[in-house]
C-alpha cells in the first residue's frame, strides 16, 4: 500500500472564510488580507496547523476572514494568548494580528515580553496612527500636534517609534511595509513567515475614514522612491527615483543623506540585516519621514533560540532523564508514616 | 529517657501524658521560626499525631530585627485525637525576643509554658518592643506563666564553638536549639529533623554540624537543667488506617493538578505570575514536567490568564492561580474564557483585601470578586476547598468540571489553607478517577461547516483543537451565534446565549454530590460555612452537640451551583448561622437565593476563627 503524503495544492481562495468582511470600503486592511491570502498557500503548512490570534481594533477582525483556526481575543492581549498557545502546542504556526493602539498602548507590555522571549510568533502590526474602531482618537503612534476627537487642539504626546521599541526589546526579526505596496508587502510577509522566532512587522495602513493620507509619502507610486529607502541585504543605502541619493555615516558617527555625485558607493552605509549588534537596525529605525528618507523592508533578521523551543526542550529533557512521572513516588516523597 | 551530660547522670524526669498541645514558635522574621514550626510538625506527624498548623508571618521578608511588626510565628496543634484547627490558645510559647513576647504572650493560656531567649532581652531590643521595664525582671509581668529563661544565644554559641563559625552564623542556629529543647519537652524523636538537616546541608559540613549540635544542645539542656522538672508525651492519634504524609494546601493543589495531567494523559499548562500566597503552586508545578505539566511565568496577571486561554484553545488542561489583586486583573480575561467556553481553572488563594491589603494574612473576602467580578452576565462554577488535603481533590474536581462542561471554573482556597499543614492519607492510584478529555474530530455540521457552538444535552459545546483538519473555526469575545459561533449582534440570539451560559453552569449540579450535614437532620441551629473555616466550625459544632445543643454543620465545597438539596436543608432548622472571614458574602448569596433569614458572623482580622468565638456566637443565637 502506498500512502500519499503530498500536500494538496492550496490557493488564496482556500484561505477565504465564509464571513462577510466588515471593514470600511477602501480600508488598507483589505490589501493586507489579500497579500496574506496569497502568501499562506506558499508556506507548505497545512491550513489546520495555522492559527491567527488578534486583539481588539479594526485590524483584529482579521482572523474571521481567514479560514484557519483563529482567535479574536481581548484588547492588547493577543501576544499573551499566542504565547500560551505556542508553548502548549509548539508545532503550530501562530500569527498575531494587531494594531498600533492594541500592540503599543494597552498591550505594550505583552508585545515587549513576547519579543524579548523570542516566541516563534509572526506579529503583524497594522499601524494607521489612529484609533479607528472607537471612531478617531489619537494613538501612541500619532504625530505630535495631531488633531483628533480627543485632541481638538493637537496632541501633545510624543509618539512611539514601533520598530525602535521592538529592536530595543531584542527583536530577532523587524520589518516595515505599506498596505498598498503589494509586492513589497508580500515579500515582507514571506520573510516573516520564514523567520524562526518573533517576527515583528509594521505595516503602514491607511485609515481612509479617520486618518486618510497619513502614509502618502510611502504609497504614491510616482514619489515614494524619493521618500523611502528599499532595504536590500548587503547593498548600500541608496534611494531616489533616479537612485542618486544615499545615506552614510559622517565623522561624528551620525547618519547623513548625501547626493551620490562625488560620493563613492563604498563610502555609503551598507545594509546588513544579519548583524548580531542591533545598533545598525536601531539607527535605521531612527530615519523617519519627513526628517529623513524612511527605510522599508527587513531591518533585522538574526537567528536565536526561540522560547517555545527552549521550553519544549527542557520539558522533554527532564522527561527523558527521569522517565514518566510516578505519582506514587510523588505522593510518598518526604516523610511518611503508616497508621494501622 | 536519660543521657550522659558532662559525665553526670541526670535524674530521670517524670513523663506525663496529655491529649493535645498547642505550641507557638515566634521570633524575628529572620529567626527561622517557620523552619522550627515545620520541623516540629513533621516530627509529630511522623510520630502519628494528628496535626494542624498556622504559619503567621509578616509581608516583609526581613523586617528590621527586633521590631514589633517583624515578628513571625508558627503555631501548631498536635494531638492524640482528631484535630481540625491549630488551636485557640497556646500551651507552650517559645519567644526569641522581647517583640515576639509582647505580641504573642496574650495568646498563652494561664499556667502555660513560656520559653524565652533571655539573651535577646537587651536594652535595644526592649526599646524596639516598647518595653519600659524588662518583663523578665518584672515580677508581675509574667506572673501566672511557667517562665523558663534560657540563654539561647550563649548556649548555641558554646555548642558550635570550634567549628570556625562567625557569631552571626552561630546565632542562626539558635532556632535549632529552641527546637531541640521543645523536642525534649514533648518527648519527640528528632531523627526526621536530623535527616532533613543532613540532606539540606550536605554540601556544607560546618553548617550541618553546627545545626546538629545546636539541636542536640537544646535537647540536652532540657534534660539536664533543673528548670524543667517534667516533660510530656502526646500519644499517637487514631487516624484512619493508611500511609500518611504532611501536606499544605498549595502542595496539595500542585499534586492534584499533576495527578490530573498524568491520569488523563493530557498536559496541564499553568500560566502564573508570582503573588503571595499563591506562588508556591507555580514553584511546585515547575518541577513536575515528568507528570505532563508545562509552566509559564507570565509578564503579568493578565498575560497569565490570557496565556491560559491560548493554551486551552490549543487543547491543554489550562490552569492559573493568583490572589485578590491578581484575580481582579484577570477579570476581563476570565470573561473571554466564559464567552469562548473553553475549559480552564482559576485558583484564587484569598488574602486580606481590598487593594494590596494583607498579603500574608488569610481572609474569605474574594467570594464576591470570584462569583460576580466580571462584566456582563458571566456565570461561572465556583468551588472552595475545605482543608489542605481537600485541595488535592478539589484541584481535580475543578478540572473535571471545566473539561466536562467546557467552562472556566473558579477554585477558592485561602492563605490559611495554602500554608497550613495537616496529615494527609496518601491515596492509592487506583482510587483516583482520571478526567476524560475528548476532542472533537468529526465535522458535526451535516455536510456544512463545523459548528463549534452546537451543544449536547447538558448545553456543552465541543472542543476542537488546532491541528484537526476540517474543523477550522474562529473563537472570540464578541457574542456568538448559536451553533455556528459566528459573530452575532442579533437581539434574540444574545438573550438565548445568555440563558444558555447560565443554564449550562446550573446543569453542573447534576454531577456534584448532594450536600451532607454533620449532626441532626433538623434542629435548632444550622451553621453553614465554606472554605478554610471548616476545621474551626466543625470543632465548635461537634463540641456544641456534646454539650447537648441541637446544632448541625453544613460545609459547602460547591458554591456555584449549590448542591441541589441545599435549599431544602436550610428550611429544616429554626436558625441558620453563616460564619465567614469577610463581612457577609456567602450570607448575602444564601439570603438572595433561598430567602433564608440567616445570621452572619463575621471577622476580618487576618486570622482564622477561634473555636471559642464560634461557640460564644452559637450560644448567643441559641439563647435568643
Amino acid at each position: 500500500m502506498t500512502v500519499d503524503t503530498e500536500l494538496p495544492v492550496l490557493t488564496a481562495k482556500d484561505f477565504a472564510s465564509d464571513q462577510e468582511i466588515r471593514w470600511c470600503p477602501r480600508c488598507g486592511d483589505y490589501s493586507i488580507l489579500a497579500q496574506m491570502k496569497k502568501v499562506l498557500p506558499t508556506l507548505g503548512v497545512p491550513r489546520e496547523k495555522m492559527v491567527f490570534v488578534s486583539g481588539i481594533g479594526c485590524s483584529s477582525r482579521f482572523p474571521y476572514y481567514v479560514d484557519t483556526y483563529g482567535f479574536h481575543s481581548i484588547h492588547g492581549r493577543a501576544p499573551a494568548v499566542a504565547t500560551g498557545l505556542k508553548v502548549a502546542r509548539p508545532e503550530l504556526m501562530v500569527w498575531v494580528i494587531t494594531g498600533d493602539g492594541d500592540a503599543l498602548s494597552i498591550g505594550g507590555n505583552h508585545l515587549l515580553h513576547a519579543i524579548r522571549r523570542n516566541v516563534d510568533l509572526k506579529i503583524i502590526m497594522f499601524n494607521n496612527q489612529i484609533y479607528g474602531l472607537t471612531k478617531g482618537q489619537y494613538s501612541p503612534t500619532s504625530p505630535q500636534g495631531k488633531r483628533t476627537k480627543s485632541t481638538p487642539y493637537g496632541s501633545v504626546d510624543a509618539p512611539l517609534n514601533p520598530l525602535a521599541v521592538a529592536i530595543g526589546a531584542g527583536a530577532t526579526f523587524v520589518a516595515r511595509s505599506v498596505d498598498v505596496d503589494i509586492k513589497h508587502l508580500g515579500m515582507v510577509l514571506e520573510r516573516a513567515a520564514a523567520h524562526k522566532g518573533t517576527a515583528f512587522v509594521e505595516v503602514y495602513q491607511d485609515c481612509n475614514v479617520f486618518n486618510t493620507g497619513a502614509f502618502e509619502f510611502a504609497s504614491k507610486k510616482d514619489s515614494k522612491q524619493d521618500h523611502c529607502i528599499y532595504l536590500e541585504q548587503g547593498r548600500p543605502l541608496v534611494f531616489g527615483s533616479d537612485r542618486d541619493q544615499g545615506v552614510r555615516l559622517n565623522e561624528a558617527g551620525e547618519v547623513e543623506v548625501v547626493k551620490l555625485n562625488g560620493v563613492k558607493e563604498d563610502d555609503l552605509l551598507f545594509h546588513d540585516e544579519q548583524r548580531e549588534d542591533p545598533s545598525h537596525a536601531f539607527r535605521l529605525a531612527q530615519l523617519r519621514w519627513p526628517n529623513a528618507p524612511e527605510p522599508m523592508g527587513v531591518f533585522r533578521a538574526v537567528e536565536k533560540p526561540t522560547y517555545d523551543e527552549a521550553v519544549d526542550q527542557q520539558y522533554k529533557e527532564r522527561r527523558a532523564k527521569v522517565g514518566e512521572g510516578d505519582l506514587e513516588a510523588l505522593f510518598n516523597s518526604g516523610d511518611t508514616w503508616e497508621v494501622k | 529517657m536519660s543521657q550522659d551530660v558532662d559525665g553526670s547522670q541526670p535524674v530521670e524526669k517524670p513523663l506525663e501524658t496529655v491529649d493535645s498541645v498547642v505550641i507557638r514558635f515566634c521570633g524575628d522574621s529572620g529567626d527561622g521560626m517557620q523552619l522550627a514550626g515545620t520541623q516540629f510538625t513533621n516530627v509529630s506527624a511522623v510520630f502519628g499525631n494528628d496535626v494542624s498548623t498556622f504559619p503567621d508571618f509578616p509581608a516583609e521578608i526581613r523586617a528590621p530585627a527586633g521590631s514589633l511588626f517583624g515578628v513571625s510565628g508558627f503555631q501548631l496543634c498536635f494531638s492524640s485525637n482528631d484535630v481540625y484547627t491549630p488551636g485557640d490558645a497556646v500551651d507552650t510559647l517559645v519567644a526569641m525576643n522581647p517583640a515576639a513576647l509582647k505580641t504573642n504572650v496574650g495568646d498563652l493560656v494561664r499556667g502555660g509554658t513560656l520559653i524565652v531567649n533571655e539573651d535577646a532581652f537587651d536594652r535595644s531590643n526592649l526599646q524596639k518592643a516598647r518595653y519600659e521595664i524588662d518583663p523578665l525582671k518584672d515580677e508581675n509581668a509574667l506572673a501566672g506563666y511557667r517562665v523558663h529563661k534560657v540563654p539561647m544565644t550563649r548556649l548555641t554559641r558554646d555548642a558550635v564553638e570550634g567549628l570556625g563559625l562567625s557569631n552571626s552564623d552561630a546565632d542562626r542556629c539558635k532556632n535549632l536549639f529552641a527546637l531541640g529543647l521543645v523536642y525534649w519537652l514533648y518527648d519527640r524523636d528528632a531523627t526526621p529533623t536530623e535527616d532533613w538537616l543532613k540532606s539540606k546541608f550536605a554540601k556544607n559540613p560546618a553548617i550541618l554540624e553546627a545545626n546538629l549540635r545546636a539541636l542536640k544542645a537544646g535537647y540536652t539542656f532540657g534534660l539536664a537543667t533543673e528548670q524543667f522538672t517534667v516533660h510530656y508525651k502526646v500519644p499517637a492519634a487514631k487516624l484512619a488506617p493508611g500511609r500518611y504524609r504532611k501536606i499544605t494546601g498549595n502542595e496539595a493543589l500542585a499534586m492534584g493538578l499533576a495527578t490530573a495531567a498524568k491520569l488523563s494523559g493530557r498536559e496541564v499548562f499553568f500560566g502564573g505570575y508570582p503573588i503571595t500566597p499563591a506562588s508556591d503552586i507555580l514553584h511546585d508545578l515547575s518541577k513536575f514536567k515528568e507528570f505532563g505539566v508545562r509552566t509559564f511565568q507570565a509578564e503579568d496577571e493578565i498575560a497569565a490568564i490570557t496565556s491560559v486561554i491560548g493554551a486551552a484553545f490549543g487543547g491543554a488542561l489550562a490552569v492559573t492561580a493568583s490572589s485578590g489583586p491578581g484575580i481582579a486583573l484577570k477579570g476581563e480575561g476570565i470573561g473571554l474564557g466564559v464567552m469562548t467556553e473553553l475549559p480552564m481553572v482559576i485558583i484564587n488563594v484569598q488574602r486580606g483585601g481590598p487593594s494590596t491589603g494583607l498579603p500574608t494574612k488569610t481572609e474569605q473576602s474574594d467570594l464576591f470578586l470570584s462569583y460576580f467580578g466580571r462584566n456582563g452576565d458571566c456565570p461561572m462554577p465556583l468551588l472552595a476547598a475545605q482543608s489542605p488535603g481537600d485541595c488535592f481533590d478539589m484541584a481535580q474536581e475543578a478540572l473535571r468540571i471545566a473539561v466536562e462542561f467546557m467552562t472556566p471554573v473558579f477554585l477558592l482556597t485561602d492563605g490559611y489553607l495554602a500554608n497550613g499543614a495537616e496529615p494527609w492519607r496518601i491515596p492509592k492510584i487506583d482510587e483516583l478517577k482520571p478526567i476524560h478529555v475528548k476532542y472533537q474530530t468529526e465535522n458535526n455540521g451535516n455536510g456544512d461547516g463545523y459548528l463549534p457552538y452546537l451543544r449536547d444535552e447538558n448545553l456543552v459545546r465541543p472542543w476542537a483543537v488546532p491541528g484537526t483538519p476540517g474543523l477550522e473555526h474562529r473563537l472570540g469575545g464578541l457574542e456568538k451565534a448559536d451553533r455556528t459561533g459566528n459573530v452575532s449582534y442579533d437581539n434574540d440570539n444574545h438573550q438565548r446565549m445568555t440563558n444558555v451560559r447560565r443554564q449550562k453552569v446550573a446543569n453542573i449540579a447534576k454531577t456534584i454530590p448532594l450536600q451532607e450535614v454533620d449532626g441532626p437532620e433538623s434542629g435548632d441551629l444550622l451553621v453553614v460555612s465554606w472554605g478554610g473555616t471548616y476545621g474551626a466550625v466543625r470543632t465548635a459544632t461537634q463540641a456544641a452537640r456534646r454539650k447537648g445543643q441541637s446544632v448541625a454543620h453544613c460545609h459547602l465545597r460547591y458554591i456555584n451551583p449549590f448542591p441541589s438539596n441545599l435549599g431544602e436543608i436550610l428550611q429544616r432548622y429554626k436558625k441558620v448561622m453563616v460564619p465567614e472571614l469577610n463581612t457577609g458574602q456567602l450570607w448575602l448569596i444564601l439570603r438572595a437565593q433561598f430567602l433564608v433569614d440567616a445570621i452572619g458572623f463575621n471577622k476580618v482580622k487576618g486570622k482564622p476563627f477561634l473555636v471559642q468565638e464560634l461557640t460564644d456566637k452559637m450560644d448567643e443565637i441559641l439563647a435568643s
